[in-house]
């Protein structure tokens, strides 16, 4: 049996880690774009727009994300697809992510006063127009300190999709962890490693939202 | 290529599906009762408590809510056991879901006690309370109130993210639904089912924890 | 011929009708002064004569054209009538001028040099041209209020509703918005005020509307409703003032 040492174990975790950031990226930019989707079919426009949407956020905020992962695995594969683990991964966090990123942002679009509506639309403008001059510029600015804060959410669904076989942080930790018997150590380093990723956005959401709330406080 | 929908492997399979139930229910309330104790105890720490444990408070809290839950699960079942902790399946999933509701809601009582008003402490200690009191009537039962939404809405998560601990060989739903779909190779179906069943119990328990709500704190928060 | 012509309109809020049958003509450069206890419906009446509600029943005709709920109309009719708010309700992240210059770009199409030079002559009718590049929370109540005015003005309407626009300032700063407000009543602006100033509805206004739970109870010139007023709700609510 071979010797494998700290820097062994902390290598092979380190070359894992790339995958998580790469899927966390894809997933999160991908349900940003679903998510400002959602968002728009939510707010505005006819009443089945809003059931549909209000119905799927509701399903994926009311479900496993692991289910929705063995669902995307699984029920690709009904239309005679090939499924890869990377790609059930993608879809099930984009679709995952879009539905509370677009909770969050309606959050903030209610929270724009409702005397800005009246005051744009007294001037005459309509929907869409309210909408891009002065609802969306003050609530985008209400909305990036939640963003942030749900982008550590993001990653921390990436290590769900190690259960459907995609090779990232904490499969690579379960694959380690067999071949060294050193869970202790080599959990540990996973959390870290984790923790060193997320900290710093959980933080940056922090700051943010003071900054935030600071302004507010001057009016 | 059409796919045959096939739901009759259902009834036979229902025995293992009420056991899956019946574990992942019994995991949220006790995750849930003693999770909020904690977060109880922490949140008080963090905002009230003596200055030396804030530290230690305050890295516990990060660490859990910077981490995935499955990773503090691992850690918890495989890892402790080589410091000679050893513990039960069950065990392993119960304490990681009190140790991961207890950082969580730590931190959203916290954001509740720190909204107390200001006046309030001024009152109670004006009305001759004992500090335990003063911080059971005057602090925690309206700072709970207060954030009872997100309290709630933070056990839901909990439940949801429970799906987990069948990685760990815990019989809950998911465990239920892997070993019934190992055997009828009918996986889409049997996923459906129980995402369903995760649906109605995530519904059921944020009804439950309304309704507790109500229950608790009849009227409304004064400002 | 009136300029706004408001004939029985009724409106309710579920079970509550707020609006009992409200039939007001107002002559163009007239100065009208709606007064009348918290409740009493004039909030509603002014906010119907710009489409911000809807009525249930009766109609509003402005400068000829009937009034329908419909977007183009809606918009049509906005562009006749402005309106003040009690809170201002500047778009706060545009600057003074940025505020002035939106509505006139976006709904108007106005080019921005045209739209630039129009807002810097508003600010500068309301006395504000030197605070042009301010954003809202560098300006007092009374400043911001001002800016509203001017930002209703640049689109040129025909009749300006005023809801209450210094309920919410400070006394000192009152003067400055009501001295605005009293130039505009002089050049021959239409000009609709729920307000509490009296002094000011005495000294301005060319007729005074009292309304109470839902109806209009009194109306007529600032000297007979203030010195003789003829129903006991009215001589209450003077009584009160």
């Amino acid at each position: 049996m071979t010797e494998f040492s700290f820097w062994d174990i902390l290598r092979n975790l380190l070359l894992a880690a790339r995958w998580t950031v790469l899927l966390s990226l894809v997933s999160f930019i991908g349900g940003g774009i679903v998510g400002a989707a959602l968002l728009f079919l939510r707010i505005g426009g006819r009443r089945w727009m809003r059931l549909l949407s209000r119905g799927y956020i509701q399903l994926f905020q009311g479900t496993p994300l692991l289910m929705q992962l063995f669902l995307a695995f699984f029920g690709l594969g009904l239309f005679g697809i090939d499924v890869p683990a990377w790609l059930a991964a993608c879809v099930a966090l984009i679709l995952w992510t879009a539905a509370f990123l677009a909770e969050i942002w309606r959050g903030c679009v209610e929270s724009v006063a409702k005397g800005q509506w009246e005051a744009s639309a007294s001037l005459g403008m309509g929907y869409l127009q309210q909408m891009r001059y002065v609802i969306l510029p003050q609530a985008l600015k209400v909305a990036v300190p939640p963003t942030v804060g749900f982008s550590v959410q993001v990653v921390k669904g990436t290590a769900l999709t190690s259960i459907i076989g995609f090779v990232e942080l904490s499969k690579a930790g379960s694959i380690v962890t067999n071949a060294t018997f050193q869970p202790f150590t080599v959990y540990g380093l996973v959390a870290l490693i984790y923790f060193a990723l997320c900290w710093p956005l959980s933080k940056s959401s922090q700051l943010l939202e003071r900054k935030l709330n600071v302004a507010h406080r001057n009016h | 290529m059409t796919y045959h929908f096939d739901f009759g492997w259902l009834i036979d399979s229902l025995p293992v599906l009420l056991k899956g139930i019946r574990i992942t229910v019994q995991l949220i309330l006790i995750g849930a009762v003693f999770g909020v104790a904690l977060g109880i105890a922490c949140a008080w720490v963090r905002a009230l408590g003596p200055k030396w444990l804030r530290p230690v408070v305050a890295t516990y809290v990060e660490l859990i809510r910077n981490t995935p839950f499955l990773i503090q699960l691992f850690f918890i079942f495989f890892g402790l056991p080589s410091l000679g902790i050893r513990m039960t399946e069950l065990t392993a999933a119960n304490l990681a879901m009190i140790v991961n509701l207890g950082a969580y809601s730590c931190e959203i009582i916290r954001a509740g006690i720190q909204a107390t008003p200001r006046g309030q402490f001024e009152a109670g200690a004006s009305l001759a309370m004992t500090p335990f009191q003063a911080f059971w009537h005057v602090v925690l039962v309206p700072a709970l109130q207060r954030i009872w939404p997100a309290l709630s809405s933070q056990i839901v998560i909990v439940m949801l993210g429970s799906a987990v601990v069948s990685q760990i060989a815990a019989e809950d739903l998911t465990f239920a639904a892997n070993f019934i779909q190992s055997r009828n190779f009918r996986a889409f179906e049997t996923y459906i089912v129980s995402t369903l069943i995760y649906l109605a119990l995530a519904i059921l328990l944020r009804q439950l924890l309304a309704g507790l709500g109500w229950m608790l704190f009849p009227r409304k928060a004064s400002r | 011929m009136s300029l706004i012509a408001i004939t029985e309109v009724k409106k309710r809020f579920g079970d509550n009708e707020v609006l009992k049958g409200i039939s007001i003509d107002i002559a163009p450069g007239e100065v009208v002064a709606i007064i009348g206890k918290s409740g009493s419906g004039k909030s509603t009446l002014l906010r119907c004569i710009n489409g911000l509600e809807t009525i249930d029943e009766g109609s509003i005709v402005v400068a000829g054209a009937q009034f329908l709920p419909d977007e183009t109309h809606l918009k049509a009719l906005r562009l006749k009538v402005g309106m003040i708010f009690q809170q201002f309700n500047l778009f706060p992240h545009l600057t003074a001028g940025g505020n002035v210059m939106l509505s006139q770009m976006v709904v108007k199409k106005t080019p921005k040099k045209d739209a630039e030079a129009v807002a810097r002559k508003m600010l500068d009718r309301v006395g504000l041209a030197h605070k042009f590049d301010a954003l809202p929370d560098e300006l007092s109540g009374g400043q911001q209020q001002r800016v509203a005015i001017a930002r209703a003005l640049a689109m040129q309407p025909i009749a300006l509703l005023c809801d209450e626009i210094t309920s919410a300032l400070d006394p000192e700063l009152v003067a400055e918005v009501l001295a605005v407000v009293k130039e505009l009543a002089a050049e021959g602006m239409t000009l609709v005020m729920v307000t509490h100033e009296m002094r000011f509805a005495r000294d301005v206004c060319s007729r005074v509307v009292f309304m109470h739970q839902g109806r209009v109870h009194e109306i007529g010139a600032p000297e007979d409703v203030f010195a003789n007023p003829r129903t006991p709700e009215l001589r209450q609510f003077l009584g009160v003032q």
